[in-house]
């Protein structure tokens, strides 16, 4: 029988026990006395959230495939072992071997949104790792940083011996080498790490030194270490169908946020919506074949005995060949009773016949994402959906019986008038009008619902818009206000439900994803008030997060609502996405002329990403 | 065609709730290829039901649940199919085919087997065995159950159909299922009661040895 790190009686006190004890479907048992290096894999959540991550098991399954490695997982323990844990010692352990995280040989965090931060610090924390890179010595485990984030990595920084920049397939392995290399020849973690920084797409934060100016803004940001370069260009898989992709998933026993197979269709976007990290970073877009994602979803759909299967990617409309593979999986698996999880889709008929043979049509809904409230501020943020063809998707849909509809919008983008904030409640208003106008009485079932959904804008790192002004927590929720005055006066506004975000938590994603090395500080101090789970609205402490912005003496002012000067030195400028500054200044020009600019497949807008020389850039169709 | 199957759960998947544990088996059945039957309608699921649900912390040699199929291999090889497939914890020890119209597992259960085990630093320094013979001899075992709005007496003896002790061990059978059901921790609560003594928190492991359906 397999030892459990936690006391039956720690484990009946808790809830959801089986997230702490391993022995799922698909897990890899290995000897331990076999393998060279240990390596903890961690998503910092809760297990139900971090088992839905695709980019985990990706990795987990390309990791296990060396024989001299074991990589294992690692999870945030919920709030109620997290105190057991504390009071009673227990070091943080992964959940195959159940054995402490501190004596792996790496530590890596998937960075997936800003807001799990001080999730990060727990999982140092518990595995009794010192919370600084600095004060770790020779025994403890390298800590490497991965995921979206990572492009600015630099308010966490202090906290990660390594970043890894870009797609995780590329250049692990080449790390994993030099490591054994390192530790077989008696070698130090600061000559490791001499060495690793050298990899292209390995970012080592602790040779780097940042200066600044009186007015706050950097000055210098230099490397202070001869091995390590100046720049740092993210690493992507070429040819996506010869690479790393798990056959055989975890299949976790307690129900996971997403309780299915993950098909991932393409990586990148071809869209460049101007506010939209992603579909920078992630290019260029480079697919998946069919008969790659054939084979794997029904290897996956055999090995875990799910039965469902969701497919993955950004604006999954643009998949070359979509249609042929939802059909595809529709007839291959409809007498085993798969069901297919569509991503949205740009609504036409194709999506509302798909949706049809997929979905009870009385219980899914529309979905809409035009972002902004006028065509105006669309063409500001460069997405390509106008009203007619939301007004003809959605009138074909209410036709096809469909009598639900949810629209995703942004306030507080670049240039938003109050014209354009009242212009989400008109379109929410026509869309309702045109349900009545387009579907007889007789064939109503019921009244329309729509749910209009405002987030509020966060500039982000390596889009045009990274240099825009973000609006106050006040300035947010007086534009949310304004929409919602507005929808109350109009005549369908009990069709209509308006939400919006928590103003608060965008304010500090605000700061997290633009935010310096200063601001590191912020964040250890925030954790140590006793900030965790900020990404949990139940957990969220804005006291303590303000309390540790003023000990820290850092502005929401200076790194939020102030408009960035063209030429002045941002925290990420030193990674090299691909994606050019000269580029990013056009399209952040281009959106203050109210100009689009057409997707890579109509023509190419010389964003830099052709260097990669993969994906679409060497399709040729430009 | 029906078919009722039997499995130990045991060592860590004890922590396995018991939702969790039917869609496990769900899981199970596809990777197995078994040809079980789905329900009609916009949403189709396996034709299963469990025949009593096991709480959080106890292992069982005797689970069981009902499955409806199109088409069926012998026993010994729907065994091995599922058994292919299985968590470590897990074990498929029986398959038996039923006639059609009989009636499913979950209104069949009538009484349990139990095995409490004391933890080390927990077991009572008494005469276990003696102990719950006289515990066993009384005329009427009275508890306190809780109920939403009050508290009530009730006399559990009737539901004890066994009782028995060795040197760490007590052994129990008790009336399960929809009828009558009583918890081995309710007993073990009356014997500590009994014994004038608090019982703690974790003082003992129980272990589901059998399930008894009416008419076996």
């Amino acid at each position: 029988m397999r030892r459990l790190a936690l006391s039956d009686e720690i484990l009946l006190s808790i809830e959801k026990p089986a997230r702490y004890i391993g022995n799922e479907i698909n897990m890899v048992v290995k000897d331990i006395d076999k393998v060279d290096v240990r390596f903890a894999m961690c998503f910092p959540d809760v297990y139900e959230i971090g088992m839905s991550h695709l980019g985990i098991q990706i990795l987990y399954d390309m990791f296990n495939q060396r024989e001299d490695v074991y990589c294992e997982r690692v999870y945030s323990p919920w709030i109620d072992l997290d105190k057991i844990m504390r009071e009673e010692n227990i070091p943080l352990f992964a959940v195959e071997s159940q054995d402490p995280v501190k004596g792996f040989d790496f530590l890596g965090i998937t960075i997936q949104y800003e807001i799990c931060y001080t999730n990060i610090l727990q999982i140092l924390d518990l595995s009794q790792i010192p919370l600084l890179a600095k004060d770790r010595t020779e025994e403890y485990p390298i800590v490497i940083g991965g995921g979206p984030c990572t492009y600015n990595p630099e308010p966490i920084a202090d906290f990660f011996d390594l970043f890894y920049i870009g797609e995780g397939e590329t250049v692990y392995f080449e790390l994993i080498d030099v490591y054994k290399e390192i530790k077989s020849s008696g070698g130090t973690r600061i000559q490791f790490l001499e060495k690793a920084c050298r990899i292209p797409g390995i970012y080592a934060p602790g040779f780097y030194d940042t200066t600044y100016f009186e007015d706050g803004t950097i000055q210098s940001f230099l490397p202070n270490n001869a091995y390590a370069p100046i720049k740092v260009r993210k690493e992507i898989v070429h040819d996506m169908n010869d690479t790393y992709y798990p056959e055989k998933p975890l299949v976790p026993f307690i129900q996971a946020t997403q309780d299915r197979v993950v098909l991932e269709l393409q990586r990148g976007c071809i869209r460049g919506c101007r506010f939209c990290q992603a579909g920078q970073v992630y290019k260029p877009v480079r697919e998946r074949s069919l008969s790659f994602l054939k084979d794997k979803a029904r290897k996956m759909l055999d090995s875990t005995g799910s039965d469902e299967i969701s497919l993955s990617s950004l604006s999954s409309s643009d998949y070359s060949n979509f249609k042929e593979l939802v059909y595809f999986l529709i007839d291959a698996f409809k007498d085993k009773y798969v069901n297919i999880a569509l991503p949205s889709l740009r609504i036409d008929s194709f999506a509302l016949d798909v949706m049809s043979k997929v979905q009870d049509v009385k219980k899914s809904s529309l979905t809409f994402a035009p972002e902004a409230g006028s065509q105006r501020l669309r063409n500001v943020i460069n997405k390509g959906l106008t009203e007619d063809s939301i007004m003809n998707g959605a009138s074909m849909a209410f036709r096809g019986g469909w009598n639900r509809v949810k629209l995703y919008f942004m306030l507080g983008l670049p240039t938003e008038t109050t014209r354009d904030m009242e212009g989400i409640a008109l379109l929410s208003e026509k869309i309702a009008e045109l349900y009545y106008e387009v579907v007889p009485i007789e064939n109503r079932s019921g009244r329309i619902q729509i749910t209009t959904s405002a987030s509020f804008f966060i500039p982000k790192p390596f889009t045009p818009f990274q240099w825009a002004n973000m609006c106050t927590r006040e300035e947010f929720l007086n534009r949310a206000y304004i929409v919602n005055d507005k929808i109350k006066q109009q005549l369908n506004k009990k069709s209509i439900k308006f939400q919006w975000h928590d103003a608060d938590v965008a304010v500090l994603e605000g700061l997290l994803a633009r935010g310096d090395r200063r601001v590191g500080k912020t964040i250890l101090c925030a954790y140590k008030k006793g900030c965790i789970y900020d990404a949990w609205t139940e957990y969220f402490n804005k006291e303590l997060w303000q309390e540790a912005l003023e000990e820290t003496k850092i502005s929401l002012d200076f790194y939020n609502t102030r408009e960035r000067d063209l030429d002045e030195i941002l925290p990420w400028d030193f990674i090299d996405t691909g994606v050019t500054k000269e580029y990013l200044i056009r399209e952040w020009k281009r959106a203050h002329s109210e100009k689009a600019t057409p997707n890579c497949r109509i023509s190419c807008a010389n964003c830099g990403v052709k260097v990669f020389e993969g994906g679409i850039c060497n399709e040729g169709q430009n | 065609m029906k078919a009722r199957i039997k499995f130990a759960k045991r060592d860590s998947m004890k922590f396995v709730g018991h939702l969790d544990i039917m869609r496990y088996f769900q899981k199970a059945i596809r990777r197995a290829n078994i040809d079980i039957k789905y329900s009609e309608g916009y949403s189709p699921h396996q034709i299963m039901s469990f025949a009593a649900p096991l709480g959080v912390g106890l292992e069982s040699e005797a689970e069981y649940f009902d499955i409806e199929l199109n088409s069926s291999s012998p026993p010994e090889q729907m065994i091995a199919a599922l058994n292919a497939v299985m968590a470590d914890g897990i074990e498929v020890l029986d398959f038996i085919q039923l006639e059609d119209k009989s009636k499913n597992a979950m209104s069949l259960v009538s009484a349990a087997d139990y095995q409490i085990v004391f933890r080390d630093a927990y077991r009572p320094d008494i005469d276990l065995n003696q102990e719950i013979k006289h515990f066993y001899e009384q005329d009427e075992i009275i508890i306190l159950k809780k109920t939403k709005k009050n508290e009530k007496e009730v006399n559990i003896k009737p539901m004890i159909y066994k009782l028995s002790a060795d040197q760490n061990s007590v052994y129990m059978q008790l009336a399960t299922g929809s009828v009558n059901n009583l918890k081995p921790e309710l007993v073990m609560q009356a014997f500590y009661q009994y014994l004038n003594k608090e019982m703690p928190k974790f003082a003992f492991t129980v272990k589901r040895l059998e399930l008894y359906l009416n008419g076996k």
